[in-house]
């Protein structure tokens, strides 16, 4: 049987790559950067207290990869269900 | 060459930059002037948008918010960049593939109502008008001390530099000319912080310095914990805000980010859908750039100002600074009215300390009668960062022509937005469909002119820092127009009568929320309620209210649509349309 390639199955896949996109995104910034924050600063990451580093560098750093990651896959997901441009 | 000629030098000349591409690439048509065509590269395009994005806020503002608040003010650095992931992921591909000029042009068609297209203008006004407020802080404030003029007189020459600018390119100009606005902010930001990195921890990039050591062997961050609880203050690596808040502020600036106009507009601007997507990552790439040095900034200028202040051992009667001997720049920010001095003890040396209950007493066996820095105001530190840690005067230019880069692109890149959604959207959209391109122009540009004098009205009491107004702002279109749009992607079911009501429910909840403890349009003494913890409802500060906001605005559009009937099938097809790439024409057919 062939994979199912309708737009319902291009945008199910595109959802969940949205979902793993945003659970890493909230993960990195409101649970490392904010609910965890006390219990990560015991841990040091050099001069950094490791819970102040997510939030004022961590969390942007990984999100900036997460874009890539998601146009990437995306790019990929665009040609496997032939809804590519051009 | 003396500061003040070095700085009319420096500014001087990236105006004439930024004055000689707007011109050169002025705006021809109705389309040049509302998006830039479809030949600009992603990366171009992310650093346009870098320089659109951050504004007098980012540049000006953060960095002193997080000299002063430490850790609490994390907010603003993971709030302003994590809603980039939201943009790239939720809004960016299908905005573009839908393909048209305006954010109330989406919203208009998506929820076929002429109705809600009008609504989305109202927030959308609402929303960029609050930011436009913010820059004028950060303007106003560059201007009065570079000028040497009170904070008044430095506000009317930036709004009148803002008309002038704004006026005379359309977006077309404006993109061109941002990419050279980045190019200097990000610059004249990174160099005074690569200096006064390697001044204090030898290490030349500031992201590391902050985490580095410094020349007593002892971590930066620790010793300024340390000096900072030695003097009654918070220590600046912990937190001292509520979690709620933290969380909601942050939630807010990052839908917020989202949701603003003028941002979104960019990516209209791409020639495809996968553009649009890998535009925001080059966008973030060039943003991040600045976010994660300015918190190196924050935390070595506020050490560089205690030792300032702090001279010897505290308690020694003789480790208080002079005020008589106090330095150059102290003097020129006095003459602004942005910092004051008051000599509470009478002897003519600066105490500058916190008011922790630990300290009160050893401050009282002192002789120290309260804190003599009666005003500090937040949004100077930057300016004033590279001449405290005495760095050469071209570099203190620098920062000046910076400063002023990031106010000016933002402040154009709304007054646009704003210019567009009422001549596009309710002038030629709704009230007068015949209207000539020419008279279109025209209005958009009287639109303008009337943002200005608005902005410049509330610039001249702030309701806060710049970076607190612009939060402000982003709370107003989180809780608007970031739900609207978001639905109308990715559910078939919410309908026009849901939209609506949605967006009206967010937008004047946030709204009277933020007035209630602000003063209704700002107005002081017309607040409802002290605006502080005990007052704020479950503790939510105003700025942190959009989050809630937004929530109130998806549930209202959902119950709403379940009440009513579905939308028609063309709209279904539409929504079908916008959620696959393939078939994107050039932005801009009408």
């Amino acid at each position: 049987m062939s994979q199912d390639r309708s737009p319902q199955a291009y945008w199910k896949a595109n959802l969940g790559l949205v979902w793993i996109c945003l659970a890493v995104w909230f993960l990195v910034s409101y649970v490392f950067g904010v609910f965890l924050v006390e219990p990560l600063n015991a841990i040091r990451l050099g001069g950094y207290k490791l819970g102040f580093w997510f939030a004022q560098q961590g969390s942007i750093y990984v999100f900036v990869v997460l874009i890539f990651f998601y146009a990437s896959r995306m790019n990929r997901l665009d040609r496997e269900f032939d809804v590519h441009e051009d | 060459m003396d500061l003040q000629a070095m700085t009319y030098l420096v500014v001087g000349l990236t105006f004439l930059l930024y004055f000689g591409i707007a011109i050169w690439a002025r705006a021809g048509s109705t389309g040049d002037f509302y998006v830039a065509g479809k030949g600009v590269h992603p990366i171009l395009n992310g650093m346009a948008t870098g320089a659109d994005w951050m504004s007098a806020a980012s540049f000006i503002s953060m960095a002193g918010l997080i000299a002063f608040k430490g850790y609490d003010a994390s907010v603003y650095l993971m709030g302003w960049t994590g809603g980039y992931v939201l943009l790239a992921m939720l809004l960016a591909p299908y905005l573009r593939k839908y393909g048209k000029f305006t954010v109330p042009e989406f919203i208009g068609d998506r929820y076929y109502s002429k109705t809600a297209r009008i609504v989305a203008v109202i927030c959308l006004i609402v929303a960029s008008l609050t930011y436009v407020i913010g820059q004028m802080k950060g303007i106003g404030v560059t201007f009065s001390r570079f000028l040497e003029f009170p904070y008044e007189r430095g506000l009317f020459v930036g709004m009148g530099i803002v008309f002038f600018y704004a006026v005379l390119g359309g977006m077309k100009g404006i993109t061109y000319t941002q990419i050279a606005q980045y190019c200097v902010l990000i610059f004249a930001y990174t160099v005074p912080a690569v200096f006064i990195s390697l001044k204090l921890t030898g290490n030349p990039i500031p992201q590391l310095g902050l985490g580095g050591t410094m020349a007593d062997g002892t971590y930066l961050l620790d010793k300024l914990d340390t000096v900072l609880v030695d003097l009654g203050f918070n220590a600046y690596t912990n937190k001292n805000d509520s979690t709620i808040n933290v969380f909601l502020l942050t939630m807010s600036l990052m839908i917020g980010t989202a949701g603003l106009p003028h941002v979104i507009t960019r990516f209209f601007t791409v020639p495809k859908v996968k553009d649009a997507r890998i535009s925001t990552g080059w966008a973030l790439v060039c943003i991040a750039l600045l976010y994660t040095v300015a918190p190196a900034v924050g935390a070595m200028a506020r050490l560089n100002l205690m030792h300032t202040v702090q001279t010897g051992e505290v308690g020694a009667p003789s480790g208080n600074l002079e005020y008589a001997s106090r330095p150059d720049w102290f003097q020129k920010w006095e003459g602004t009215g942005l910092l004051a001095y008051e000599d509470k003890n009478g002897d003519g040396r600066i105490q500058y300390y916190g008011g922790s209950k630990a300290f009160e007493a050893q401050a009282a066996s002192f002789g120290w009668k309260g804190n003599e820095m009666t005003k500090v105001d937040r949004d100077i530190m930057v300016l004033a960062n590279p001449e405290i840690a005495g760095l050469p005067n071209w570099v203190v230019a620098l920062v000046a022509a910076g400063g002023i880069a990031a106010a000016l692109s933002t402040a154009a890149g709304l007054l646009l937005a704003i210019a567009s959604a009422v001549s596009h959207d309710l002038i030629k959209g709704i009230f007068m469909p015949q209207i000539s391109e020419k008279s279109e122009l025209m209005a958009s540009r009287v639109a303008m002119a009337g943002a200005i004098l608005l902005a410049g009205y509330f610039g001249l009491h702030p309701p806060g820092f710049a970076a607190q107004v612009v939060a402000l702002a982003f709370g107003l279109a989180a809780s608007s127009l970031f739900p609207a749009i978001m639905m109308g992607i990715f559910s078939k079911r919410i309908n026009r009568q849901g939209a609506v009501a949605g967006m009206l429910a967010g937008l004047v909840v946030t709204l009277v929320y933020i007035f209630w403890f602000k003063g209704w349009l700002f107005i002081p003494g017309t607040e409802m309620a002290p605006n502080d913890a005990a007052h704020w409802f479950l503790g939510i500060s105003p700025e942190a209210f959009g989050a809630v906001g937004a929530l109130i605005n998806f549930v209202v559009a959902y119950l709403v649509s379940m009440m009513t009937p579905p939308p028609p099938e063309r709209i279904q097809h539409l929504i079908e349309d916008i959620r696959v790439p393939r078939g994107a024409g050039a932005a801009g057919g009408h």
